[in-house]
């Protein structure tokens, strides 16, 4: 795994410094694409998943509805023929002809030859008894008096019986008609008897895929033709039979053993059928699995893709990020470099003219004391002498004061922790401007208490802060002003410092500006805008904060808070 | 010849005073220039010698003041500061103008050159 170059920083580095972290940008931004990318996907995966299911499913039903529904068709007009025929005969032969054995058994031929499925036929008058028969099977005289079949067609006038095996243990099944004849006043009934081996053929010819099974149950649901894997012949149906409907219907049914079934049901009209067209939903279903595996290769592919381009877009940009940081940073630090430099110089000059001052006293003492040993002789044990000796080690003091104040500011200190008194700290830095001040009339007001507790903070980037501050108050004031400088302890362990002048203020505009790097309103007359920045910078490093209030033409009032304890260390 | 020193290191003028008399030059001093314009009303002087940079009142300001009372007086300033640009831009022609630490010969030439 190639680590990129900002996992290791340290976001915590150096007090109050505002480097970003990088690591938590990064898991942010991989986050937040993961989710706006990856949802979308899924969703429209999950709903294009579901609607193939739907449609899918809704296209099975549909398509066992219409088998069913054609099947029925079939077997219905497939009754309704053979029941036609009956009637057909009924009304052209007429009783009497049909009681001839032999004109019947020519009917029977023809029927058989023509319509196909005919067994036998016979007669049946209104007591029961069989009067008129030919078939395979010796059934002339038999009595049905009692059977419900009988007392059924009697009443409604036809009949269509389940399949059974009756005496000749072969599965067949009965149509009759009620048939009157006006001559004899008298009821009869046309019975025939149809194998099942057309209505089989009828079934078995279906086309149906994967595992499909059609067959006939009757309204017990015994199996009425022989079904591929549901049951055997005249047996119990495995599934569930729904109530008497005009109209077919499909279910999805669970099967004995548990397996999933679609199942289309109708009943057929007049007759004890019922088709059952059963299919094993998994069958059916199967194209679904391979639609699912396809949209899973899909999307595994297309999430992995997704979240690699977003892993390194991320770590490309947030490395972006950094290096910038790390530039900006090199480059803040280079400026602030500077401007140390550049208030070094403005105080070297400040200090060439602190110096002559001194040294054009020692000059003209040192001469003075020549002069008297020149122009008089008795000036051996003389007290003025005493005085202007003392007046030129006095004077060679300030020199050396000042200097060594030139060289602890201009000495380049990283960090340099200190116990500082914040009294002395600010004389110091007035020290410098004291002279100005007096040239230009303005007031300085100290006010700042001799007990103030000491606190550890870096003397340089302190000093540096006030003389910045208190250059910016000058540069803001006209002659005659006040300058007022205060301390005070603050509650919390810290202490707060002021400086306020009574300039000529910052528009509201600029005041949130005034921090910023490069923003200057003094761009012309050569100011780089960093002054404020660095101090707020070194305010920053120290652990504290700044915060400034102005009045155009009142004046401005920058405050800084310290922290007693000063910032960990470093 | 009479001489006005002003200039606020005390030290400094009343030395340089002494020292411009022991040279048979009469030599005033003061500190500030409000005594400055009060001891020019009481003597008349040849010549004043000012400090450029003084509180208050600045040494240009001091020989604005004075030239406008007593045109006859010549002026030389002593800066501590390098600056010959400040000086030109504040001051007429005329002016004379030595950098602390001064030799006092060079201040002696100065002043009879102003005198003459």
């Amino acid at each position: 795994m190639i680590k990129p170059t900002f996992w290791d920083t340290d976001s915590s580095l150096g007090p109050g410094k505002s480097l970003f972290n990088y690591r938590r940008i990064w898991r942010f931004a991989i986050a937040l694409l993961t989710v706006v990318a990856l949802i979308p996907l899924l969703v429209m995966a999950t709903i294009d998943y579901n609607v193939t299911r739907s449609s899918l499913e809704s296209e099975n039903l549909l398509r066992t509805a219409r088998t069913t529904s054609n099947t029925r068709r079939t077997v219905a007009s497939f009754l309704k023929e053979r029941t036609k025929a009956l009637d057909f005969l009924a009304e052209h032969e007429g009783i009497a002809n049909l009681r001839d054995c032999d004109n019947l058994a020519s009917i029977l031929a023809s029927l058989k030859s023509s319509f196909g499925g005919f067994v036998d036929i016979g007669i049946i008058n209104n007591q029961g008894s069989q009067i008129a028969y030919i078939g395979p099977y010796d059934l002339l005289g038999r009595d049905y008096r009692d059977q419900a079949w009988f007392e059924n067609t009697m009443t409604q006038g036809t009949y269509v019986s389940n399949v059974f095996l009756g005496f000749r243990d072969e599965p067949h099944l009965v149509v009759a008609r009620k048939v009157y004849d006006a001559k004899a006043d008298e009821a009869y009934i046309l019975r025939a008897t149809l194998d099942t081996a057309q209505f089989n053929a009828m079934l078995a010819s279906l086309d149906l895929p994967g595992g499909g099974d059609a067959f006939l149950v009757d309204v017990d649901g015994l199996i009425q033709t022989p079904s591929k894997f549901h049951g055997k012949l005249l047996q119990k149906v495995d599934v569930d039979i729904p109530g008497y409907s005009e109209k077919t219907s499909v279910q999805q049914t669970r099967g004995g053993d548990g397996t999933e079934y679609t199942v289309g049901y109708a009943y057929v009209r007049g007759t004890p059928f019922v088709v059952l067209v059963v299919k094993h939903t998994e069958e059916l279903m199967k194209p679904l699995r391979t639609i699912r595996m396809e949209l899973l290769w899909i999307l595994a592919t297309s999430v992995a893709l997704i979240l690699l381009v977003i892993v390194g877009v991320a770590t490309y940009m947030v490395n972006k990020i950094y290096i910038a940081d790390q530039t900006r940073a090199r480059t803040l630090h280079r400026m602030e470099h500077t401007n140390r430099m550049a208030s070094i110089g403005r105080l070297a000059a400040g200090v060439a003219h602190e110096i002559n001052n001194p040294l054009a006293i020692i000059n003209e003492k040192a001469g003075l004391i020549s002069d008297l040993f020149h122009f008089k002789q008795e000036y051996a044990q003389d007290e003025r002498l005493q005085k202007n000796i003392q007046s030129i080690i006095d004077s060679v003091a300030r020199c050396g004061r000042i200097t060594k104040r030139l060289l602890s500011f201009a000495r380049h200190i990283d960090v340099e922790m200190d116990s500082i008194k914040f009294k002395e700290l600010a004389d110091e830095v007035i020290d410098f401007l004291r002279k100005e001040a007096e040239y230009r009339s303005i007031t300085l007001d100290m006010n700042i208490p001799e007990d103030l507790p000491e606190f550890i903070s870096d003397r340089g980037k302190l000093q540096q802060i006030f003389l910045n501050l208190v250059n910016n108050a000058f540069q803001a004031m006209s002659d005659g002003g006040t300058l007022s400088i205060s301390a005070a302890k603050a509650a919390k362990d810290s202490l707060v410092f002021t400086v306020a002048d009574d300039g000529c203020g910052i528009p509201e505009t600029d005041l949130k500006r005034i921090f910023d790097p490069f923003f200057s309103t003094k761009k012309k007359t050569g100011g780089t805008g960093l002054g404020l920045s660095i101090t707020y910078g070194l305010v920053q490093e120290l652990g504290g904060t700044m915060s400034v209030e102005s009045e155009v033409g009142r004046g401005t009032k920058f405050t800084i808070t310290m922290p007693l304890a000063g910032p960990d260390k470093a | 010849m009479k001489v006005l020193l002003v200039d606020d290191e005390v030290e400094l003028v009343s030395a340089m005073a002494e020292r411009l008399g022991f040279r048979g030059v009469e030599a005033d001093w003061t500190d500030n220039g409000a005594s400055a314009l009060e001891m020019a009303e009481k003597t008349d002087y040849d010549v004043a010698v000012l400090d450029m940079k003084m509180p208050k009142i600045s040494g240009l300001e001091l020989q604005e003041k004075l030239a406008e009372k007593h045109p006859g007086m010549r002026f030389i300033f002593l800066s501590g500061h390098g600056s010959e640009k400040d000086f030109k831009a504040g001051c007429a022609a005329g002016c004379e103008y030595l950098i602390k630490p001064i030799q006092l010969e060079d201040l002696l030439e100065k002043l009879n050159q102003a005198v003459c």
